[in-house]
């Protein structure tokens, strides 16, 4: 005689996970998980999934799927299944990820994590046991608990003043782009039950297939919180339930979508050095700069767009190269829009403590305000430089020797104002004597590759070094 | 080979260099550099690269990545690190392996980008729920940012624990070398892990233990871990005199800048000593100990009004131990630090 009925093999033959009583479910008599988990597991089995398959349970009465199911299985925080499903997802590419997730779960704390799990069109399948109210919980009011109807937290019914309405989360998820499939379904009769299968084995397909996501409303009937037997419960879904939550299939693109796949590889160490761009350094010497002072601290400053973040960052690149330390350390947030936007550098033949620079040995100066704030801080023995194209007035108490460079208008001779601040770099270098001028050149070449760009730099540079040769 | 780098690049550049496979976040300032290190990096490679829809969201991402085994990590600043905590929490009690770096920005609140020291308690103490504790290193430089990544993986996976990497504003924003070359790591045995294969139908990740007995069973060997990883991953560095007058302690970029106080201290004569530790938990109170000899008076610097200090004087309760900080994202000078060393001394010699 054939059998017609049995156990499913992708269930445990006892619930070893579950710490007693492992013969026995933990959920209420009447209640539609049991028979949603049947038909998943019935599913899996026929499909050859079970050993693909990666259970992510939920906080609510879902929340020891992973007793039943012989799958792996991860529990994730209240709301947080189908955030959690995606980094399995992601993982996992060749598994097939099932987040099952209650109303409580699903449609208040974890919304825009589920929201968005559907919108990037993760693969994985989303079981939404929807039995408007929070089950394990103790019966409270869920998003999807209908209008007038009673719970712990609404106990005279809820009200659309109060609590809004009864929210539809599989025809919002339908509004999405990316899902593949988005279905109502129900388990409380045998013809919902035998359209359940249906639309649960074609979701699982479509996992099998890679071809995206999908979000399976299930209306299930809970006894225990509805205060009705079970006969009186699963009739409740279809003369009630089911008029706020019409089942049907709402969205199904499976024919339209192929497979995504979302690779995840590790690679060899070359592989990342090429893609961070590490070459064989040949430009860098072994020779340290040559300076009076084992470290040299810089401040170059000037308006936000004039280059000092980033002549701050060549001086510190090339003194890199020669074999120096270095610190790079930028100004930012409100000052940087206020006017003086400024970099402090560090070069030192030792280990540097503080990237901070207080008494600049070197001021760079390519505006007014930054002069007057930081000219004054530099000691005797020290170097203001500062650009005589923009500044007129010096203040009368600088302390350190100052030159006055015109490194706009050499720029613009050069080809552009913006290269002002390589005028700049072409005169410490050579005031400083910290490098020679084909390293330099060599430097600006590889900076800023475009031959055009090279070119004018190269000028502006050529335009700072003259004028420190001719002092 | 060496590159200039911010600090928020080494980060990632360490992760790389670790075999990181995942990364999952949400920008936030000082910390986005990460994010968009990541993005420029991971998925080139065919590496997980995510911005997630919220910091909660992009936590619970790490925890599914890490229970399939993968080396994973996450990044944010304070403001995120506190939606991040339920996250963490869960992390713990699943003991899953993983980064998350907190680039301290200053609060409480929105407070503003600046660099503090603040996020001490929620990331050292716990911030989540429940008793737990997370292994945290705290780099004082660029290249120790780089290296502490690749350390943040290894010890990760040795002990199946979530890392914290907790640097600050200034560290995440400043540039100095890295010298990246390929580095050893030990990805360990994850047999334990979500997999898509019959041999991993067993495998089971989660937090939850309804029976007493066995929860505190669980609870209790997360501690006896915990207890294992005092003894051997505490870490400082001591620099300075041998025969100090007086000790200056503080971690990250405090740290370093305390270095060049030691400095000027001793160059007017005065024997000093800093300590900086390199993990915050565990707390390297054994090192400070030895370090601090009887009435050697401590100054304790911090970016905060006085978190970090509670471990100091935890370590040494004998020794008279002076807080000094600056808050708001402002930075003490060197000058501003020796004087209050030597105001701290002379205090000391008064009794």
């Amino acid at each position: 005689m054939a059998k017609v009925y049995e156990k499913s093999p992708a269930f445990f033959d006892t619930f070893e996970r579950k710490p007693s009583m492992q013969k026995t479910t933990h959920y209420c008599p009447g209640c539609g998980h049991g028979t949603l988990n049947k038909i998943i597991a019935d599913q899996l089995t026929e499909l050859g999934l079970q050993d693909k398959a990666i259970f992510v349970g939920p906080v609510g009465c879902g929340v020891f799927i992973y007793y039943y199911f012989e799958s792996a299985a991860v529990s994730a925080a209240h709301g947080r299944a189908s955030a959690v499903a995606t980094g399995v997802s992601r993982a996992n590419p060749d598994g097939v990820t099932i987040s099952y997730q209650g109303d409580g779960d699903l449609a208040a704390i974890g919304t825009s994590n589920a929201i968005h799990a559907a919108n990037r069109g993760e693969n994985m399948i989303v079981f939404f046991v929807n039995n408007n109210t929070y089950g394990m919980t103790g019966g409270q009011l869920a998003p999807t608990t209908l209008i007038d109807q009673t719970s712990t937290t609404s106990p005279t019914g809820r009200t659309v003043k109060n609590d809004g309405y009864p929210l539809r989360m599989a025809e919002m998820m339908a509004g999405l782009e990316a899902p593949t499939l988005v279905a109502r379904v129900g388990v409380n009769s045998p013809r919902n039950v035998r359209q359940a299968i249906k639309v649960i084995k074609k979701g699982l397909e479509i996992q099998r297939d890679k071809k995206g996501y999908v979000f399976i409303e299930v209306l299930s009937q809970c006894p225990t919180n509805w205060k009705k037997d079970t006969k009186e419960a699963c009739e409740w879904i279809d003369d009630v339930v089911s008029k706020q939550y019409p089942f049907g299939v709402f969205k199904d693109m499976t024919d339209e979508r192929d497979a995504v796949e979302r690779r995840c590889e590790r690679v060899e160490f070359s592989a990342i050095a090429k893609q961070l761009g590490l070459e064989a350094d040949d430009s860098s010497s072994d020779a340290q700069i040559d300076m009076d002072k084992d470290a040299t601290q810089f401040k170059f400053a000037g308006f936000g767009g004039q280059g000092v973040l980033s002549l701050g960052m060549m001086m510190a690149q090339l003194s890199m190269q020669h074999n120096m330390e270095v610190t790079w350390l930028p100004s930012y947030g409100p000052e940087m829009r206020g006017g003086v936007a400024n970099s402090s550098v560090v070069v030192s033949k030792n280990t540097i403590g503080s990237p901070v620079v207080e008494l600049p040995d070197v001021l760079v100066a390519l505006n007014r305000p930054s002069l007057e704030k930081f000219g004054p801080l530099v000691p005797e023995g020290g170097m203001i430089i500062y650009n005589s194209s923009l500044i007129d007035q010096v203040p009368a108490d600088l302390k350190g020797s100052v030159f006055a460079l015109p490194a706009t208008e050499l720029a613009t001779e050069a080809g552009t104002a913006k290269a002002a601040n390589v005028v700049v770099l072409g005169f410490i270098a050579r005031k400083a004597a910290m490098f020679k001028l084909a390293d330099l050149e060599a430097f600006l070449t590889e900076t800023f590759k475009k031959p055009a760009l090279v070119e004018t730099n190269i000028k502006a540079l050529r335009a700072g070094w003259e004028v420190a040769e001719n002092l | 080979m060496k590159k200039l780098v911010k600090g928020n690049e080494a980060v990632i550049i360490g992760a790389l260099v670790a075999g990181c496979d995942a990364y999952y976040g949400y920008p936030i300032t000082p910390a986005s550099e990460i994010a968009h290190a990541a993005s420029e990096y991971f998925l080139p490679l065919d590496k997980v690269f995510v911005q997630a829809e919220c910091e909660v969201g992009a936590v619970n991402m790490v925890f599914g990545a890490a229970s399939s085994g993968q080396r994973v990590m996450t990044a944010s600043s304070g403001p995120g690190i506190s939606l991040k905590m339920e996250g963490i929490s869960y992390l713990a009690g699943a003991q899953l392996p993983c980064v998350i770096v907190d680039v301290q920005r200053v609060g409480p609140g929105l407070g503003n980008i600046g660099p503090e020291q603040s996020d001490y308690y929620q990331v050292v103490k716990g911030g989540g729920h429940g008793d737990y504790r997370n292994i945290v290193l705290a780099p004082s430089s660029v290249e120790e940012t780089y290296r502490m990544t690749i350390e943040a993986f290894d010890l990760a996976d040795k002990w199946r624990t979530p890392v914290f990497l907790l640097t600050d504003a200034t560290l995440g924003q400043m540039m100095e070398p890295i010298d990246v070359r390929e580095e050893k790591t030990f990805r360990s045995d994850k047999s334990w892990a979500l997999d898509s294969k019959p041999e991993s139908n067993d495998n089971l990740v989660t937090s939850i233990y309804l029976d007493f007995d066995d929860m505190e069973k669980h609870i209790n060997g997360l501690h006896e871990k915990y207890r294992q990883i005092c003894d051997a991953e505490a870490k400082a560095e001591v620099y300075g005199s041998d025969e100090p007058e007086i000790v200056l302690t503080g971690y990250g970029i405090v740290g370093r800048m305390l270095r060049s106080v030691v400095d000027a201290l001793n160059a007017k004569g005065v024997a000093a000593t800093l300590v900086r530790p390199q993990t915050l938990w565990p707390f390297p109170e054994k090192i400070l100990q030895q370090t601090v000899k009887a009435d050697v008076p401590v100054l304790s610097v911090e970016l905060s009004r006085g978190q970090f200090i509670e471990d100091v004087r935890l370590s040494l309760p004998h020794n008279p131990v002076t807080w000094y900080g600056r808050v708001g994202g402002n930075l003490p000078g060197i000058d501003e630090l020796v004087e209050q060393a030597e105001k701290c001394l002379k205090e000391a010699s008064n009794g």
